[in-house]
């Protein structure tokens, strides 16, 4: 096991320093004068100061080698200093830390719809594998592949919002103000994010699902005359579940895409409207400080699942 | 690049073990169904239109008809018009335009580059190997929509970096079906002669392993253009598209969503477009790929 972590933890450093130093040098992708673009000369709220651009470029050490300045960079970040925002003077750490919840609430809610929606839709079309139920899930689930997500998005706002009137269209009420009312500002979200989600959690359950259930042991349990749903859900869902874990992981990805979309569509104040935002307002410590994050988390989610997996399944730590 | 339907199939057994979805009973037989004809009528319908646009007797996608206010659809303007008084119909068919060149392009280069890597690493293993599949893990951790904004946003956003943009979200999937075919098929008797011959490695790759790995990796595209539509549509929605006053499908969406409680109409009918459009995709890609992929469990 600890081999294992060992060799999963040899592959993910490596990872973790490459996406920080890609998300670092992204900002000199930019044409142009690194530090008049931050100072946001050429938009609305443009600090048109000399002095200013002048303190940016002293502040970032601009004149230091790359190296020199991703090394320095990283120990700040480390230290959860990513810089501030010369256009309103925040500290970009603080405007995560007040986003950060919003974005893990929604993605923890729709991953948990997500999962609510994929393991009673994959069992019983695993259990009438071929027939008309089996052909009828599958069929929706073809079809919500085909949604990307900010057409769900609006249907639901649409249908939810609009026609129905049950859930507000926009808006974010906090958590501490009125849990009701918290719920149901992200519900229409959550949801949006999980009906993108489930089709590609159901098929794979339903393909282990299918090899499981010809296994020797599920012929016993059927020989004792165990009812059906106590086969499926007691014996063969625990077996047939360590894909579907990986696939949360890896499906992260997707779900951080959605997330930036349907936080914009329902204004939820999370870390995707924050960094549509920061881009249109051309805030780049924002969006590198954004970025980095979101990636890092990407590669350590993925590290934490895989060596959960290796803990259930202890078949593949060889 | 058309790959037309040779009458290749595969046993009775290979087929259905390669089952997922089953629209239409022909599935299990060689015959086309309803699941192939209907998006592929479909799809050439929009290609047929896209690229006869300016040809065809429809309005102009720009020209404002201000007696036309954001008219529901009818006889003279078949999907209604917009904020601006512009006929939907004809801008959903030029939207079109960027978002199926780029549909088309993006997965092209990325098939090119990731069958490129992944015999790399299906080859030679080793140090290539582990190089290749972790440059590929620094690919992933970004999430797509967010790389591909943040690529352009620095970069600028026209249509040649949108290419190149999703060129590289479409390269990982690529190299890890170009990967896995290249490891069953380097380790085959015809490769072990060829090497025996004193075939170089990249005669072997060039001409024992890439005709074998091509068709499986073909079989994928059509999915991987669907990806990049959606894709593509959620960019220009976020308007960090193409920008306007080119139509692009998410850039109408958007552009709809904010009367979408007086006039659905307006995000609706670009919408359906793009759902059609992805759904038939994944249809006809569905049904190459149980024809010519190697099983996805392998990946």
């Amino acid at each position: 096991m600890l081999i294992y972590i060992r060799r999963k933890l040899l592959h993910s450093i490596p990872i973790i320093f490459a996406v920080t130093l890609l998300s670092f040098l992204s900002v000199n992708l930019l044409p142009g004068d690194v530090a008049e673009t931050i100072a946001g000369i050429g938009t609305d709220n443009a600090v048109m100061d000399e002095t200013v651009v002048q303190d940016i470029r002293e502040d970032l050490g601009l004149d230091r080698p790359v190296v020199v300045r991703y090394l320095s960079w990283l120990g700040y970040a480390v230290r959860g200093e990513l810089g501030k925002s010369y256009q309103t003077g925040q500290s970009v750490s603080e405007a995560i830390a007040l986003r950060l919840p919003v974005t893990i609430q929604l993605l923890l809610m729709a991953q948990i719809l997500a999962i609510l929606l994929a393991i009673p839709a994959g069992i019983f079309s695993a259990y009438r594998a071929g027939k008309l139920p089996d052909r009828v899930i599958t069929t929706l689930a073809f079809s919500f592949l085909a949604a990307p997500s900010f057409i769900v998005a609006i249907s639901l706002a649409f249908i939810f919002a609009v026609l129905l009137n049950w859930f507000p269209a926009t808006g974010y009420v906090q958590f501490s103000e009125d849990l009701i009312g918290n719920i149901k500002s992200f519900t229409l979200p959550a949801l949006a994010l999980a009906l993108i989600e489930w089709p590609i959690l159901c098929r794979v359950l339903r393909n282990d699902l299918i090899s499981t259930l010809q296994e020797d042991f599920i012929s016993l349990a059927k020989a004792k005359g165990l009812r059906p749903f106590h086969i499926l859900f007691r014996h063969a869902l625990r077996p047939s579940s360590f894909t579907l874990i990986t696939i949360v992981g890896i499906q992260l990805g997707n779900l951080i895409s959605g997330a930036v979309i349907v936080e914009s569509i329902f204004a939820l104040p999370g870390l995707g409207s924050l960094l549509v935002a920061s881009i249109h307002s051309r805030e780049i410590l924002m969006v590198q400080g954004i970025v980095s994050l979101m990636a890092v988390a990407y590669v350590v989610i993925n590290l934490v699942v895989d060596i959960l997996y290796g803990a259930l399944d202890p078949r593949i730590l060889r | 690049m058309t790959l037309g339907l040779p009458s290749i199939s595969k046993s009775r057994e290979a087929q259905r073990s390669d089952e997922f979805l089953l629209i239409g009973k022909n599935t299990r037989s060689t015959s086309l169904g309803l699941g192939f004809w209907l998006p592929g009528i479909w799809m050439f319908f929009l290609l047929f239109t896209v690229i006869f646009a300016d040809i065809l007797p429809i309005q102009s996608p720009t020209e404002s008809d201000f007696s036309n206010l954001k008219s529901r659809p009818n006889l003279t303007y078949w999907l209604g018009t917009d904020v601006l008084a512009r006929d939907i119909f004809s801008r959903v068919i030029y939207g079109a335009r960027v978002s199926l060149t780029v549909a088309f392009l993006a997965p092209v280069f990325g098939m090119i580059i990731g069958l490129g890597l992944g015999m790399l690493a299906g080859y030679f293993k080793g140090i290539a190997e582990s190089s290749i599949m972790g440059l590929i893990d620094i690919i992933l951790a970004f999430p797509n929509i967010v790389l591909a904004m943040v690529i352009l946003f620095f970069a600028g956003a026209d249509i040649i970096n949108l290419i190149v943009v999703l060129t590289v979200t479409s390269i990982p999937a690529n190299t890890r079906i170009a990967r896995a075919s290249t490891l069953s098929y380097s380790e085959r008797e015809f490769v072990l002669a060829a090497r025996a011959q004193g075939a170089s490695d990249l005669r072997i790759l060039l001409y024992e392993i890439l005709p074998n790995i091509l068709l499986p990796n073909l079989a994928y595209i059509l999915s991987f253009m669907s990806i990049i539509i959606m894709i593509e549509g959620s960019l220009s929605f976020l308007g960090v598209g193409i920008p306007p006053p080119t139509p692009t499908w998410g850039g109408m969406i958007a552009e709809g969503f904010a009367d979408i409680n007086t006039d659905p109409h307006l995000s609706f009918m670009p919408a359906s477009v793009l759902f059609l459009t992805v759904l038939s995709l994944n249809l006809i890609g569905d049904c190459f790929r149980r024809r010519y992929a190697i099983r996805e469990s392998s990946l």
